[in-house]
């Protein structure tokens, strides 16, 4: 996890394009100047973040499914639920299938897991626009990389 | 007036806390009702799942910036209906 370039996925493990589901990981980081002030003495992985998560989790799933020609914008959060505190260096689990593809907008449901209980959940709502710009693009594809994004996931990209 | 019309206007009225009275054939979704985008990507959600379809909203969309079609056409509610009806009667064909 790179808080700092809002980086919230260290690696996708799998994606299944037919299945229409995601799996990643991250760790929390150990040290962040967020958890200085959340809170002092009592580190909390911000709900937030926590949301943001899921939600880039999602939108690497909507990216594969359109083959990198959509970029999700998150719209809606419903139904979100933060059922435990995450702390400074625990590895999420985190895990999103879709629920429905309409037109220019998809619905998802994500969650993370902690030792495999569930730590949070949520319904998410993205709107899927053409990539605004080439650069854009070429960035995205840039992280897909770093984040270990399956190569057959963007054969077509 | 047609079941389709019914459960469209019940999406409205859950979806976008909009009194269920108010809401009439002759409305229009954004001008009338003020349902926003975001809310309308809700209905357009409810909708798709209630019917089984796919609204073609972004097509919609490109035709009225391109002057090819007005907003009335797909969102005045009696015609947003029917174009619902005929997604429906070509999924079935």
């Amino acid at each position: 996890m790179r808080l700092e370039y809002f980086q919230l996925i260290d690696r996708v493990i799998d994606i299944d394009l037919n299945g229409r589901t995601i799996r990643a990981e991250a760790i929390v980081p150990t040290t962040s100047t967020i958890f200085e002030g959340h809170f002092p003495g009592h580190p909390l992985m911000p709900g937030v973040l926590l949301l943001e998560a899921m939600a880039q989790t999602s939108g690497w799933l909507i990216i594969g499914l359109t083959q990198f020609t959509r970029m999700p914008f998150l719209a809606a959060f419903k139904e979100a639920k933060l059922r435990t505190f995450v702390t400074p260096g625990q590895c999420l689990s985190l895990s999103a299938e879709i629920v429905h593809e309409g037109s220019g907008f998809a619905v998802t449901k994500a969650a993370i897991r902690l030792e495999g209980k569930l730590a949070c959940n949520a319904e998410i709502t993205f709107r899927l626009v053409d990539f605004p710009s080439p650069e854009f693009r070429v960035s995205m594809e840039k992280v897909a990389a770093a984040i270990s994004f399956p190569q057959a996931a963007r054969a077509n990209g | 007036m047609s079941s389709t019309c019914d459960t469209v206007f019940n999406i409205i009225s859950e979806t976008c806390d909009i009194p269920r009275e108010t809401i009439k054939p002759e409305s229009h979704a954004i001008n009338d009702l003020g349902i926003d985008s975001l809310d309308f990507l809700d209905v357009a959600f409810a909708i798709d799942k209630t019917f089984g379809i796919k609204m073609p909203i972004e097509q919609w969309t490109q035709e009225v910036n391109e002057g090819r079609a007005t907003t009335d056409q797909y969102f005045v509610l009696q015609n947003l209906c029917a174009r619902i009806d005929e997604l429906v009667a070509a999924k079935k064909a």
